[in-house]
């Protein structure tokens, strides 16, 4: 309503967020009917997801529409930033509780486990482990030829720590990106963004392979017990968000292609970089507490 | 003014009527008052729910409904009161009051909110619709342990998606209501001038955001346990049941806290004002605030004393649970202390002040019971526990929405309440509440199992006097609907103040609010 200059913008009603509700309810109905066997659920999580691309396609476009006509003050542009920290902080607490699912498991759940004799006979514990009733251990990144049997893990020296690389190198493109942006300088902006993304997406390739190793030949799974599934709940939601971050990035090198945001004015870059900071160092966290330790 | 009266002319030209006007607003007054008709709806449709459990537990014996279906009334129940009633109340209470308290023109990010509310439907749809599913919904309570949650049908499916569904919401409106405090304040409205119902909200909504994630973990690996073979909570795989309770726990009890910290706000807000005197510890309540939100954090083992936890463990979390009797206590001193040589007077509001000051004293003194942890493992899992929750969540935070509604409602509608039906409504809710509620104290010191269907002979008494207390205290609540939707249509023209020399924003702008308040900020002295 009230566009008096200066004045805090509040937007006129708005149909986004009811298209949005439809969207996340057709996603995990259809979700929930694959679960449970019903036909119909791809069909409806595939239209669930479509709803909410055109949701964020209209919806973020029309933020952008307002902002590059200059209907924002600066007090909406902090109310944006706020937000975005606020957000971020709730997804290092659910990741907070992935994590605390590894320690507890490992630190208490497993021993306890090994200590009474009476249930598991014979159980010795340690990590990493299957359970009781899971694949044994062997050394790290040795193919296994039983994974009824056996289950290896993945060391930390190979692709891993590859990988920490490559993400800690593209905190610091995206942070070069950044100066550039407040230089005003486009030709570099354009260059480090995208090789940010690049950067990102090469980790992504190289997670996919380390994965596909861990299925097909050192039989580590999901569902290889306690060790397989702490470790591709963490890796696979740290992936996850890697994903959406990129695709952030990329939405943002695409606009900046178009010309937009100002050396003061940039929040949605602002916001998908900070993301991609917090995706780097939930997954400094993993190396240490999954792959070192 | 002429451009502001152009700017008005472009927006009523754009506001839709109807239905749609409500699906598409913006207004942080309309979308408060979605929330508190989805709470009152909520509210009724779980107190509906509790009638079932209660006629069927008004004898020993099965009569009225089979077990599995009294397992799903109760679960449902809770679920509908916690996530359905009692916390979409006091975020319509929040949007609704704090632009108004703070002079901002409106929340920080009104289409945000918007969403923030219309998530809430679809997940209570999935969640209701639960019930009618093969195997029915959720009957494991609303904690929803594994491995009991492992084992259900479709129906934990859906609880699990909406329970994702309420945690965004949350999350969504937390941010917001954190972002507009923060960034939407008047000039001169410095973070000790806020009033306390800003701050207790402030802080519910940081430790919204702390905790709601932590819950989503947990039931998506509850997901992943039933669906995707992993082992989080299944010994033979290396996982561990007593995990989840662990995880749900660390949500559960900041959970509490964002359930009744709003309350105290709201409480802190009327007390005054018919103490005519300024809240007595301004600052002490900010801090004590402050640190029953950290302590949240540290105490949640004590729902578990008795699942098996080293001894040192044990003491820990008795300890440190105790420890918030302290901050809580500078509260009810703090009350006592407004109240003390006020010119006090007692108009509906202020009754159900007074009396969810009084009543939940009594909650959190058999709180304190509950936390020493060799009488717990008398208590737990009896009707005593299901007694004080009922102190500290229907006296304490229902009743606070209550007092709040009666308080604000002059302001929200511009019509006067029916005063003598209101102070009805008060006395049914708070007889009947204890007479519900008091005798479960007896029933759970004498023994007897929460969540069961049927029970031994020597309980049945007590369980005729609380189911009748029940159906009393249910019927009651019909007239508040009364109250409301009479307030709503018409009644005496309130004044702008409504009551004599209130403090805060609110009070200042016309009876009823206008649609926009605060365009530009007011003037703070
Ligand atoms: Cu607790």
């Amino acid at each position: 309503m009230s566009s008096a200059p200066g004045s805090y913008y509040l937007p006129n009603p708005s149909a986004w967020p009811i298209i949005g509700s439809i969207g996340l309810f057709s996603l995990l109905l259809g979700f929930l009917l694959l679960l449970n066997e019903g036909s119909a659920g791809p069909w409806l999580m595939l239209l669930g997801a479509c709803i909410i691309v055109v949701m964020m396609f209209g919806w973020f476009g029309k933020v952008i529409h307002e902002s590059e006509s200059g209907m924002y003050n600066e007090d909406v542009g902090m109310s944006f930033r706020m937000s975005m920290l606020w957000f971020i902080f709730s997804e290092v607490m659910f990741f907070a509780a992935f994590f605390g699912a590894l320690f507890y498991t490992r630190a208490l759940a497993v021993p306890w486990l090994a200590d009474t004799d009476i249930l598991w006979p014979g159980f010795e514990g340690g990590w990493p482990t299957a359970g009781p009733k899971g694949p044994m251990p062997i050394e790290a990144d040795t193919p296994v030829s039983d994974p009824a049997a056996q289950f290896s893990t993945i060391g930390p020296w190979g692709i891993p720590v590859l990988n920490t690389f490559l993400l800690l190198s593209s905190s610091i493109t995206v942070t070069i990106a950044h100066h550039a942006l407040k230089m005003n300088s486009r030709g570099n902006l354009i260059l480090w963004l995208g090789v940010t993304v690049l950067l990102g997406v090469i980790f992504l390739y190289f997670q996919a392979v380390e994965y596909h190793h861990a299925y097909s030949e050192l039989g580590l799974t999901l569902g290889t017990g306690v060790y397989g599934s702490t470790f591709f709940m963490l890796t696979g939601f740290h992936g996850l968000h890697v994903t959406i971050g990129a695709i952030m990035l990329t939405v943002v090198w695409l606009r900046c292609l178009r010309g937009h945001f100002k050396p003061d004015n940039h929040f949605a870059f602002e916001a998908s970089a900070w993301y991609w900071h917090f995706v780097d160092t939930v997954w400094v966290g993993l190396f240490v507490f999954v792959y070192v330790f | 003014m002429a451009t502001a009266d152009v700017a008005h002319h472009e927006e009523h030209h754009h506001h839709p009527s109807g239905v749609m006007r409500w699906i598409t607003t913006t207004n942080h007054k309309d979308i408060g008052t979605l929330y508190l008709c989805f709470s009152l709806s909520m509210f009724l449709l779980g107190g509906l729910m509790a009638l079932v459990i209660r006629a069927e537990l008004f004898q020993p014996g099965l009569q009225v409904v089979d077990p599995h279906f009294f397992n799903q009334m109760t679960t449902m129940h809770a679920l509908l009161m916690v996530f359905g009633a009692i916390m979409p109340g006091f975020v319509g209470f929040a949007n609704w009051m704090l632009p108004m308290m703070i002079g901002a023109p409106d929340m920080a990010l009104p289409r945000m909110n918007n969403w923030s509310f219309w998530i809430l439907p679809f997940a209570f749809t999935m969640l209701l619709s639960s019930l009618f599913t093969a195997g029915g919904g959720p009957a494991a309570g609303w904690t929803l342990y594994a491995p009991l949650t492992i084992q259900g049908g479709m129906g934990v499916d859906m609880t699990i998606f909406a329970i994702h569904m309420m945690g965004i919401s949350s999350i969504l409106g937390a941010i917001n209501i954190i972002v507009t405090i923060f960034n939407m304040r008047a000039p001169g409205m410095t973070l000790m001038k806020m009033p306390l119902f800003v701050w207790t909200w402030l802080i519910t909504a940081f430790l919204l955001i702390a905790v709601m994630p932590v819950l989503a973990g947990a039931v998506t690996m509850l997901l992943t346990d039933r669906h995707f073979g992993t082992a989080f909570f299944d010994p033979a795989g290396g996982g561990d049941p007593v995990m989840f309770q662990h995880i749900f726990w660390f949500f559960g009890h900041p959970e509490v806290y964002i359930m009744i910290l709003p309350a105290f706000g709201i409480i802190s807000e009327i007390i005054p004002t018919f103490s005519r005197k300024p809240l007595f510890g301004y600052t002490a309540m900010v801090l004590a605030t402050a640190a029953i939100a950290f302590l949240s954090f540290i105490v949640w083992a004590h729902h578990m004393f008795t699942v098996g936890m080293p001894l040192t463990g044990e003491l820990f979390f008795m300890y440190s649970t105790m420890l918030i009797a302290v901050p809580t206590g500078v509260k009810v001193f703090n009350w006592v202390s407004t109240m003390w040589r006020g010119a006090l007077t007692f108009e509906t509001p202020m009754l159900f002040a007074v009396a969810v000051v009084f009543l939940f004293t009594i909650g959190g003194f058999s709180g304190l019971m509950l936390a020493i942890t060799p009488a717990d493992f008398q208590y737990h899992d009896t009707y005593f526990v299901v007694a004080h929750f009922h102190y500290v969540l229907f006296s304490g935070a229902a009743m606070a929405m209550m007092g709040g509604a009666y308080y604000w409602l002059p302001k929200w509608t511009g019509h006067m309440y029916d005063e003598k039906l209101g102070k009805i409504h008060f006395w049914l809710t708070t007889i009947f509440f204890n007479v519900t509620f008091f005798p479960q104290h007896f029933l759970g010191l004498a023994g007897m199992p929460r969540r069961i269907p049927d029970y031994a002979l020597q309980f049945t008494e007590f369980n005729v006097i609380s189911s009748i207390g029940a159906f009393g205290l249910g019927f009651a609540q019909l007239l508040f609907v009364y109250v409301i939707v009479k307030c709503v249509r018409g009644g005496s023209k309130a004044t702008d103040t409504v009551w004599e020399a209130p403090r805060g924003l609110e009070w200042t702008v016309p009876s009823p609010a206008p649609y926009h308040t605060f365009e530009t900020p007011p003037k703070i002295a």
